[in-house]
């Protein structure tokens, strides 16, 4: 098996050297403890860490652990400055005013938020609320219960076999609908989402447009204004960020007439006994002492990606999918099944697939012995399964510290599973 | 974990025995493994306290469906209430070596739904008793 780390472009990119890359994740420098090397193919469900964002949760707690927006001494003013300063910097990634970046756990909250906040106040009965049927759990679940408050009717997008949205009846499916919730990219199959279709024409009909992002951000280049989203909800711990830091942005005029979600501390202007002002956003919508690290951290994790261009990442990714889709294909004669887009353009490094009758997790244990990541299962999107007629699948993910090795890899797993199971 | 992997498993997950339903059982349970979302149905016929055939169905991955298998064939003629005694042991011994603590739950949910069959309800799983 070739071990050479072969970056996926072209030497354009100067210092952008894979061994460079590599070189800033500690965990891939770490053998598993059967001494293979380390090979993560499970970044769509998290992604590693690269050192300089484990550097700045170490340095937050051991230089200037305070709490932020109370205290006037010196390492309080410190971490309250590296704490708004990341939001600057998020704000900034993804095109948006700092003002309408509200710090939330993780998208799974930032769209819970969106679903009481503005759902319960905007969604009365008879209204319809648009999804598509690749929705991850986490942007299915929280429209199901608002429709059960409300009385409002869901709706979906549907899919073709491969997981590409069929917008034929777009229009009908918009005809009284005062919402849509559509995820960016599939964490189950890669598609890609036909935003710049979606969007206006949701807004044309009158509705709310809010895109989850978990698998979107991390991965392709992201103006929010020149998407026009209305909202747009992600996480950091898929991003190089750590895990409990997530962001929601909403455009302003929507946030300040939104009322608060949680409420308590720090989402006050003035508070009496029976009585309460709230703060403007974002901090409308950030009870009690934030997740201070984690924020100030995913801020140095939105550096990072600056720093190598998302314009590569999305390029980097590309052509390692379409490397993989390539190397993949000769085990279908085999009985290797590949689901979702064929197309590395219409995809987002994500690569779901079934191979002859070895289960899914059958397959994930065998290739952890050989030190190789992958997940198994229905990937939080049980309805997309049921309707495909998967019971699960196994799926390989992508990220910039990724290479053809680590396809190679892949690849030599699976024949090794394929001899255990005598295939 | 690829030393699980034997012959006689793939044998058990590929040609399960026992594998159906019965006409009329006398008992039957179910229960899914959260982690994988493998599914296991059991039934049971008595004959005096004592069971007197046994049918399984379901799917999953090999581990699931292999210690089912080759759990049931060691329970013909077994009394419940001896069945509702049953230790993790009565599945580690048929499938050897192996189990990684990820998979345990896989090896462990025939087992459960036997004895949740065998006390009428839903049975702890033996592994964490």
């Amino acid at each position: 098996m070739t071990q050479t780390l072969r970056a996926p472009f072209d030497s354009a990119h100067g210092d952008k050297s894979m061994e460079r890359i590599i070189a800033d994740f500690p965990i891939l420098a770490r053998p598993t403890s059967r001494g293979k090397r380390l090979v993560y193919l499970d970044s769509a469900a998290t992604s590693q860490k690269p050192r300089a964002v484990i550097q700045a949760l170490v340095d937050y707690y051991e230089q200037y652990n305070a709490n932020i927006h109370r205290g006037v001494y010196e390492i309080a003013q410190r971490a309250t400055d590296e704490y708004e300063h990341a939001r600057v910097k998020l704000a900034r990634f993804i095109g948006a005013q700092t003002s309408e970046v509200v710090w939330v756990r993780n998208t799974t909250e930032a769209i819970n938020l969106v679903a009481y906040s503005w759902g319960d106040h905007n969604i009365t009965a008879g209204d319809a609320i648009l999804l598509t049927e690749l929705e991850h759990h986490s942007d299915l679940v929280p429209w199901q219960l608002l429709a059960q408050r409300t009385g409002a009717q869901l709706r979906f997008i549907p899919v073709d076999a491969r997981g590409i949205h069929i917008l034929d009846d777009l229009d009908r499916l918009l005809d009284g609908c005062k919402f849509v919730a559509v995820s960016h990219v599939s964490n189950t199959l890669g598609t890609i989402a036909p935003l710049e279709t979606i969007i206006p024409r949701a807004h044309a009909a009158g509705a709310v447009v809010l895109v989850d992002g978990a698998q979107g951000a991390p991965h392709l280049p992201l103006d929010v204004k020149a998407l026009d989203a209305d909202f747009y909800a992600f996480s950091g711990h898929k991003m190089l960020g750590p895990t409990g830091i997530g962001c929601l942005y909403g455009k302003r005029a929507l946030l300040e007439a939104m009322p608060p979600f949680l409420s308590g501390g720090d989402m006050i202007r003035k508070v009496e006994y029976t009585r309460t002002t709230f703060n403007d956003p974002p901090r409308r919508f950030e009870a009690g002492t934030s997740n201070i690290a984690d924020s100030i951290a995913f801020g140095v994790a939105a550096d990072y990606l600056t720093a190598l261009g998302m314009p590569w990442v999305r390029e980097h990714e590309r052509a390692l999918t379409g490397y993989a889709l390539e190397r993949l294909a000769a085990l279908e004669p085999r009985g290797l099944a590949i689901y979702g887009p064929r197309d590395p353009q219409r995809s987002s490094g994500v690569i779901s697939f079934n191979f002859a009758d070895i289960h899914p997790h059958d397959l994930a244990s065998i290739l952890d012995t050989e030190g190789i990541c992958i997940r198994a299962g229905h990937h939080c999107t049980m309805p997309l399964m049921e309707k495909s007629g998967w019971s699960a699948t196994a799926r390989a993910s992508f990220y910039i510290y990724n290479t053809e090795a680590d396809v190679d890899a892949l690849y030599e797993g699976l024949e090794k599973a394929a001899r255990v199971f005598h295939i | 974990m690829d030393d699980f992997y034997r012959d006689y498993i793939l044998d058990h997950y590929r040609s399960p025995r026992n594998f159906g339903t019965l006409e009329q059982p006398d008992v039957a349970a179910e229960d899914v493994n959260p982690l994988c979302g493998d599914q296991i149905r059991v039934e049971l016929k008595l004959d005096d306290g004592k069971i007197s055939d046994v049918r399984f169905s379901g799917k999953g991955c090999a581990i699931s469906q292999a210690s089912t298998s080759m759990l049931l064939e060691t329970v013909k003629g077994m009394k419940l209430t001896d069945v509702a005694q049953l230790p993790k042991d009565a599945v580690l011994e048929n499938v050897g070596i192996g189990i990684s603590p990820t998979r345990m739950k896989c090896a462990m949910l025939g087992l459960r739904v036997l004895k949740s069959a065998a006390i009428g309800k839903l049975a702890d799983w033996p592994d964490e008793e």
